[in-house]
């Protein structure tokens, strides 16, 4: 009888357990996921062509989307690319790329030793899966190719920035080619290089040197460059009044440029003798170790003007402020702006940004400075009527004249 | 030297000596080697102290830390540029017998005779040295910053003239204008409203235009020019004001950060 009982239960629950895996395989779930494992259809119209605007060891891979790829049964869930050096293989992965997408860049490293090496001029044959979320289930795309990666000389993304070099060109000639027949080029007064005479003047009264110090910067530094001029210009009123001038420096490169510099304003002036090699120094590479030498400097040699001239970081208001207590007159320019705040507040004037190239310009006086400065000004002209018409055009939707702003990186 | 300077500067030996062998005992059973360890830590704050006295005045505390933190520095970087400049860079890439004398892997594929360039242009640099060659110096010279120069203007061209001149093109009213009555009836004072994002854009506009006629220098700053010039200003102005008080916020964390030195690791009186 338990027997039979037993058997009984066991028939019920084998038949309960066979309906409700019926029930569940009706669900929708289910029916998808059945779905998923008939193959996608396939990407069409792959094409491989050199990727453009490059320095070459890229291919682009681009193609119309599968039309299970967000219709049809939906299933496509991304696409993975194969590359082969023959059109009959075999092909080997190089990539993904998620559902929706119809474009791959197929780049590799430049070095032979690299293991990621892609070669130039190398033909190259590209096939795109369709993948499901199993990833066995897929179709393939048609071979495209062949195809081979080169790199162009000239990069179409950058014509602005071509335009651009080649009007500052332009107006930089004609203006130089003006200031060089003699024509008067004015230049507004700035404030702080005209404290820079009367501050040699004082240190000279007073019988005591002038600092001046170039900074962080490199001798690649649009503002080192401005600051050597502006040291051309100091060193020969220094050596006009017989003065001393004191000269430390934080890059090697940045000294020899400075000797350099301050050697030839002394030769300028008449008085090559009174130079000494020793007024320009080299400090130190550490940033705070720079500063508290600098610091140590203000405060032993008293100077009677602080000069700071070029790129500064940090240590723009410690030297500020050491100076501003050692009761020098301070005259700076810089074109870091994160810095110009700290110059603004303890410095007797700032040359702000810009006003430090203009400066070079306005104490040298030299046609190929005015006339830089000349086309720089027609420049922020155009700047100003372009920024305008670009509101204008943002303003009535005219995406064409943004495009027309568009750089490549 | 005077004779108040000999006894503060021996009494200041002593407070860190002592201030060493109380660190070092205190570090006993936590630390493996707890005289160094108490040495270096009592020697940080003291380096600490010397360079904070030169709020007060310049003094002999301050001028030995500055000549040790300006020697040591000085010689360490000369060795980081040797060794990781020239000796694992360079070398590899110029022989393969220099690279087996400083211990450095050869890379046979990297080597290029494009590298013999530079090391020339250093060699003509160090012509300075020499009275008579003094001016082969300049030609490496005009090449550094003559090519730097260039290539910086390229890049200054793109990211500080072109995309800032299409970070300005901004619409006036807004992305979604649909005439001022639809605009004060549905008016949104958020942060992310129409109100701030037309206020915000204005911002921009008037910024850029008055802050390029400040630093236009081939006209007198009289007349509207002036006045247009002074709005710049005053932009400027305010941009650094902020700009200041955002950089002294990360100052004071510096100094937080030494001042929890000396309290925690140094004399341990806060935990």
């Amino acid at each position: 009888m338990k027997v039979i009982l037993g058997i009984v239960f066991l028939a019920v629950l084998l038949t309960c357990s066979v309906a409700f895996a019926q029930t569940d395989a009706m669900t929708p779930a289910d029916s998808t996921a059945a779905d998923t494992l008939s193959p996608p259809a396939p990407p069409t119209d792959v094409k491989a062509v050199d990727t453009p605007n490059d320095h070459g060891h890229s291919i682009t891979v681009t193609w119309k989307l599968s039309t299970d790829d967000g219709g049809g049964a939906k299933s496509v869930s991304h696409y993975e690319i194969f590359r082969s050096a023959s059109p009959t293989g075999p092909f080997d992965s190089v990539g993904t790329a998620v559902a929706g997408q119809t474009i791959f860049v197929n780049g590799g490293d430049k070095e032979k030793q690299s293991e990621d090496y892609f070669p130039d001029d190398s033909n190259f044959y590209y096939r795109v899966d369709a993948v499901t979320m199993n990833d066995s289930v897929r179709s393939s795309s048609e071979i495209a190719g062949p195809a081979h990666a080169y790199g162009q000389w000239y990069n179409t993304g950058r014509t602005p920035v071509l335009v651009a070099v080649l009007l500052f060109m332009i107006l930089t000639i004609y203006f130089v080619s003006r200031a060089r027949k003699g024509q008067e080029l004015y230049v507004r007064p700035l404030g702080g290089i005209e404290a820079v005479d009367d501050a040699i003047g004082r240190a000279t009264e007073m019988g005591r040197p002038i600092l001046y110090v170039l900074g962080l910067g490199t001798a690649a530094d649009v503002a080192t460059i401005a600051a050597f001029t502006v040291l051309g210009r100091v060193a020969k009123r220094v050596a006009e009044y017989q003065t001393d001038i004191i000269v430390p420096t934080y890059d090697p490169i940045v000294m020899t440029v400075a000797q350099e510099v301050v050697q030839s304003a002394y030769l300028d002036a008449g008085r090559p003798d009174t130079y000494k090699e020793d007024s320009v120094f080299f400090v130190t590479q550490s940033q705070f170790a720079y500063v508290a030498a600098v610091n140590g400097i203000m405060l032993r040699e008293l100077p009677a003007t602080n000069v700071y001239m070029g790129k500064f970081y940090a240590e723009s208001l410690l030297l500020a402020e050491t100076g501003a207590v050692a009761g020098s007159i301070q005259i700076s320019g810089t074109d870091e702006i994160a810095q110009i705040p700290f110059f603004i507040v303890a410095c007797d004037y700032t040359l702000i940004g810009e006003e430090l190239y203009a400066a070079s310009a306005y104490l040298g006086r030299e046609p190929v400075l005015l006339g830089s400065l000349k086309a720089q000004d027609w420049g922020k002209a155009l700047v100003i009527i372009l920024a305008i018409a670009g509101i204008v055009a943002a303003n009535f939707g005219w995406t064409w004249f943004t495009h027309l702003f568009k750089v490549a990186n | 030297m005077k004779r108040t300077t000999f006894v503060v500067m021996a009494v200041v030996a002593v407070l860190f000596l002592l201030s060493w062998i109380f660190k070092a005992i205190a570090l006993k059973g936590t630390a493996e080697h707890y005289w160094i360890q108490g040495f270096l830590i009592t020697f940080a704050a003291f380096l600490t102290l010397a360079v904070l006295s030169f709020l007060y005045k310049d003094n002999p505390f301050y001028k030995f830390a500055e000549h040790l933190f300006v020697g040591m520095s000085a010689a360490f970087w000369m060795c980081l540029g040797f060794w990781t400049t020239i000796v694992q860079n360079l070398i590899p890439r110029l022989s393969s017998s220099l690279s087996g004398f400083f211990e450095v892997p050869t890379i046979p594929g990297d080597y290029n005779f494009f590298f013999y360039i530079p090391v020339l242009l250093g060699l003509l640099l160090l012509m300075r040295l020499s009275p008579k060659g003094g001016w082969i110096s300049r030609w490496p010279l005009a090449f550094i910053v003559g090519t730097t120069a260039g290539l910086n203007f390229i890049r200054y061209l793109r990211s500080d003239f072109i995309k800032q001149i299409s970070s300005t093109f901004v619409p006036l009213f807004g992305t979604d204008w649909q005439g001022a009555g639809h605009f004060f009836s549905h008016l949104d004072l958020s942060a992310t409203g129409q109100l701030a994002l037309i206020a915000a854009n204005w911002l921009i506009f008037v910024g850029v235009f008055t802050g390029l006629i400040y630093f236009f220098f081939s006209k007198e700053h009289t007349g509207w020019f002036g006045r247009a010039s002074r709005v710049g200003i005053w932009i400027l102005m305010i941009t650094f004001g902020a700009s200041f008080g955002y950089t002294v916020m990360g100052r004071v964390s510096l100094l937080v950060g030494r001042i929890t030195f000396l309290f925690k690791d140094w004399l341990s009186l806060i935990s």
